[in-house]
């Protein structure tokens, strides 16, 4: 029987839906809704343009719609001459990068780029390549080498310096190699290790944050940013700053929160970088613990279902890829909540799909359209 | 080597479970977190929020006039343009911006001290001037360059003035910028504040007040000057920019404070004493009301008001003629000869002397091995009370003052008033010394010290010895006698006027207490002080007046001469006698008494006697001297 042509229109404009999953798309429609409607009120009174924060989603959308088209085949073909590029930026921005701010992180190639950006997904793609390039004559030494391909980048860019990024590429090739069976009696000494040393921080905060005491290993400036996470007030109007104002907007939005475009300390300006790192301030002042549990819901869905994916997905490498994708997304929340409401030290993280920024918004784009593909191609690839 | 397990599916999955416990966990973090911030500090952290959101922006109270007794305006305030500087925007880079701004506005050196000491005062808080009283041309050519100067604007601000600069300065005092110390006083003055009492600053706001009274009457009646300042509460920005007033609390301005004092009469005076350095003080003896009450030299209060500069305050403070030393409420003087009056007032009401008993002066006294001078060689003969008065004997006063002892002399004087507080209204007067032996006693500390030596009293008869009073007290003194012994609190306000409705509450009070004296004395008394001025030491100055009024001319030593003989142009000047001089007048029913020291002039008659005829003649009858300059009223 001939199609109507109204089915025919239906099925061309669902057509490019095909194979996407369902329900990860929803997820990320709502986070989206939720980040443009607290972008509304974060941007009043300043000069970023709702349209690009519009144009910005539009496009993040557009390039998860294209990497789900990829098959991740070639994806793998990829990882190493991507890891490859990755690091020979890194190296270039350490030879002639640009200086801002006293941090050597960008490189002017006609536009200015910021490698360790690329690392972010680099990094996944090429300890996931590497697994299932050995995968089945796996050996121990296997993890040493993983070791010193995590190891190069995370020197690299933490030494620009850029402490939070080198921290963030170090989790994302973490996650891979954990995944990938690292024995638990190697990774519960750290484990234990990075508790006890947390416990000490709390209890002792006072004592070694006195000012003439120094930490070995730590630039002072991230001695001081630690320290003022501990006790905000040591530094009120400067890096506490921040923290305090944030807390304060949070507090202040109690369980129902100030209502939409109602956050004084939104709109009078006491919250930093708001419609950016901060944005989460703005909303959790506006929409309350009300507001807060349903972004919450949203994000461990997200991270549910991308583990989910990545737990049906067909070979190591998709399966690998595809749960540190997603627990990158998870990292990022993480630890942009942690720090907007103080349980974290604030370093540059943006909160997923809420926090404005082309840059960031098509790299996630581009992290959930890897999770899009593997879910539609998982029956295609086998190994 | 080892070798391990290859990974299978189960194996990665149990893996994706644990990260699905971790991140469990983590979010379990997050939102303990959150509930911790929004449910169980929300009321704090709500608070903060509220008190981020909102500051006081003060409203300063106009501050009350001070108002002569005729209603000259002698303290006001005027509203200028300024231009103001935010402290916080110009952090570090002080220089640079004045230097900047002195391309187009003219800006003093003592400006930029000034602006930069407040800068200092104020831990870079706020808004301050840089230069006040911008004329036209400035105000158009700083609008045209505003745009290079954030943080810089002109404002009107009402300033204090003190139109007739130098005059009466010590008894109007001056305001400044309130200070670090101001504020604890007041903090604890409205903590320790009965709800009931009207002065209090219960409703006031602290920050709203900018400057204080810091001596003289602007200092005495601070609190009924300075109003209640009021504030807006206004919805701030992080940076501190207004977003918009949310409630005013308007201030309520100060009242106006009517002075009982002659600016006219004072200027007067201060005018008559020319270079000359000295205390004035004139009383309406029937109401306690100070009609003139001058300190020479003295000092522009304009130049306090904004705070002083250092070159100007380091040469008031330097100079040898101490400006700013209030002479007639601090400074202490041996009263001399006018200390006679009242000796004779206490020989007769203590029956030492009668008027007509005589003795007779061969023009020194003998006392142990001491012979005590009289200022006239050879003597004046038979003298009796009036003749001892008018041709001021001292070996007569040796005599008295042998004869009552010292303890009979100090409690005659004392209920007078000299050697004690009167209790006018200014801050800081001085007590002086009205000896007698338990003042000793409790002065000195070694035993030799402490005892009164007889011969000690001799000198107390004629005004010298350890008599030091201001001339305050003196004058209180002549004005207690004057008025028959009805003692009445000096002062130097004598109504407080509301600004709006000019209605006017005296605040004069009732006498404080009466002298039983035998009018029969006193009318002795006043008969010699009148006929000093006829026929006596001052008849000169008061030749042909067209009123009766009675004096005594002093001479005080203002060190022991040892005996040598005084001789005026030969002394340096600091070390020449204070010319003194006490009156009253109309003798019949005084309106007015005087007491005055010209420091360092020589005599009584020459120096003092001449300013007192001149201020009573324009008092009494309104004669203004040829060779003083009119009296202006300010603009």
């Amino acid at each position: 029987m001939e199609k109507s042509p109204l089915i025919k229109v239906k099925g061309l404009f669902f057509g490019i839906f095909a194979g996407l999953d369902r329900q990860l798309g929803l997820i990320l429609l709502g986070l989206a809704a939720v980040g443009f409607f607290t972008f509304l009120s974060a941007s009043q009174n300043t000069p970023v343009q709702i349209a690009d924060e519009f144009r910005n989603l539009v496009l993040s959308f557009v390039m998860m719609w294209l990497v789900s088209r990829i098959p991740p085949k070639w994806l793998e073909m990829s990882a190493v001459w991507i890891y490859g590029l990755g690091v020979a930026l890194l190296i270039a921005v350490a030879a002639f990068g640009l200086i801002k701010k006293g941090a050597r992180r960008w490189l002017n190639a006609g536009i200015v780029i910021q490698p360790s950006e690329i690392m972010k997904i680099a990094m996944p793609l090429m300890l996931a390549w590497y697994f299932q390039k050995r995968e089945g004559i796996q050996k121990s030494w296997d993890y040493g080498v993983a070791a010193i391909i995590l190891a190069i980048p995370v020197f690299l860019i933490a030494r620009q310096p850029d402490l939070g990024t080198a921290l963030l590429v170090f989790a994302a090739g973490m996650y891979v190699i954990i995944l990938a069976g690292l024995p638990w009696k190697w990774i519960l000494p750290f484990v234990g290790l990075g508790v006890i040393g947390i416990l000490l921080i709390i209890v002792f905060g006072g004592t070694i944050c006195a000012h003439d005491v120094v930490w070995p290993f730590v630039h002072d400036y991230q001695k001081h940013r630690i320290c003022t996470l501990l006790d905000p007030t040591s530094d009120p109007l400067g890096k506490g700053f921040h923290t305090i104002q944030s807390m304060i907007a949070i507090g202040s939005g109690g369980f129902f929160g100030k209502g939409w475009f109602q956050g004084t300390q939104a709109h009078l300006e006491f919250i930093p970088e708001k419609h950016t790192d901060f944005v989460f301030a703005v909303f959790s002042e506006e929409f309350g613990l009300l507001g807060n549990l349903v972004l919450l819901a949203l994000f461990f869905a997200l991270i549910k279902r991308g583990l989910a994916i990545s737990a049906s997905a067909p070979n190591l490498f998709t399966r690998l890829l595809g749960a540190a994708v997603t627990l990158i997304f998870f990292t990022y929340a993480f630890v942009n909540i942690g720090m907007v409401s103080g349980l974290l030290p604030v370093v540059g993280v943006p909160l997923p799909f809420i926090s404005y920024g082309g840059t960031a918004l098509v790299t996630l784009g581009f992290g959930a359209g890897i999770l899009m593909s593997i879910h539609r191609h998982r029956r295609l690839v086998q190994s | 080597m080892v070798s391990f397990k290859k990974p299978d599916l189960d194996s990665f999955q149990e893996r994706i479970h644990i990260a699905t416990l971790f991140v469990t966990f983590c979010f379990f973090l997050l939102i303990t977190r959150l509930v911790w911030l929004q449910l169980v500090s929300h009321g704090k952290y709500a608070l903060l929020a509220e008190s981020n959101r909102f500051a006081l922006v003060p409203a300063p109270a106009n501050r009350g006039l001070l108002i002569d007794r005729n209603g000259i305006v002698i303290g006001r305030n005027y509203s200028a343009l300024t231009l103001d500087v935010n402290a916080e925007e110009v952090k570090g880079n002080v220089d640079q911006l004045i230097n900047d701004l002195s391309e187009i506005i003219d800006i003093s050196p003592r400006d930029r001290r000034n602006f930069k000491r407040s800068l200092e005062d104020s831990r870079n808080m706020g808004t301050f001037p840089l230069r006040s009283m911008l004329n036209e041309t400035e105000t158009a050519r700083f609008m045209a360059n505003r745009y290079r100067f954030p943080g810089v604007e002109i404002r009107a601000r009402n300033f204090r003035e003190y139109p007739y600069n130098e005059l009466a300065s010590h008894l109007i005092g001056y305001i400044g910028r309130v200070s670090q110390k101001d504020k604890e006083r007041m903090q604890a003055e409205i903590e320790g504040a009965k709800a009931d009492d009207p002065d209090a600053l219960q409703a006031s706001f602290l920050p709203g007040i900018q400057y204080v009274g810091k001596i003289g009457l602007e200092q005495s009646y601070e609190t009924v000057l300075r109003g209640v300042p009021g504030y807006d509460q206004v919805e701030i920005t992080a940076g501190g920019k207004p977003v918009r007033t949310l409630s005013s609390s308007p201030s309520v301005p100060g009242k106006n404070v009517v002075l009982s004092v002659d600016i006219k009469l004072q200027y007067l005076v201060e005018q008559l004493y020319g270079n000359f350095r000295g205390a004035f003080v004139a009383i309406d003896p029937e109401t306690g009301d100070v009609l003139a009450f001058v300190s020479k030299p003295n000092f522009n209060p304009n130049d306090f008001v904004e705070g002083i500069d250092s070159v100007t305050w380091k040469e008031l403070n330097d100079s040898p003629q101490k400006p700013l030393y209030n002479r007639p409420l601090k400074g202490i003087y041996p009263p001399g000869s006018t200390y006679k009056p009242f000796m004779a007032l206490a020989a007769l009401e203590n029956k030492k002397r009668t008027p007509s008993q005589t003795i007779s002066d061969p023009g020194y006294f003998d006392f142990g091995n001491h012979t005590f001078r009289d200022d006239k060689k050879g003597g004046h003969g038979i003298v009796d009370m009036q003749k001892s008065i008018v041709e001021s004997c001292d070996t007569y006063y040796y005599m008295l003052a042998r004869d009552m002892g010292v303890n009979m002399i100090a409690d005659f004087m004392k209920p007078l008033g000299f050697g004690q507080i009167t209790g006018i209204d200014l801050q800081g007067e001085a007590r002086g010394v009205l000896p007698s032996t338990e003042w000793k006693k409790n002065t000195f500390k070694k035993p030799e010290q402490q005892k009164w030596y007889e011969g000690e009293t001799i000198s107390l008869g004629i005004g010298q010895g350890y008599n030091a009073f201001t001339i305050l007290q003196l004058a209180h003194a002549m004005a207690n006698v004057a008025n028959n012994g009805i003692v009445m609190k000096p002062h130097l306000v004598k109504a407080i006027e509301d600004p709006f409705t000019r209605n006017r509450v005296l605040t004069t009070p009732k006498e404080s207490y009466r002298i039983d004296l035998n009018a029969d004395n006193i009318e002795v008394i006043k008969k010699a002080m009148l006929e000093v001025n006829n026929s006596g030491t001052s008849a000169a100055a008061f030749k042909g007046t067209g009123y009766q009024v009675g004096g005594k001319t002093g001479t005080a030593q203002v060190f022991s001469l040892n005996s040598k003989e005084y001789k005026h142009g030969a002394t340096a000047e600091f070390l020449r006698d204070h010319a003194l001089y006490i009156a009253f007048a109309p003798v019949e029913k005084p309106t007015i008494v005087i007491a005055m020291v010209v420091e360092n002039a020589g005599f009584g008659a020459q120096y003092a006697a001449p300013i007192a005829r001149k201020a009573l003649d324009f008092y009494i009858e309104g004669k203004w001297p040829k060779e003083i300059p009119e009296w202006k009223r300010a603009p």
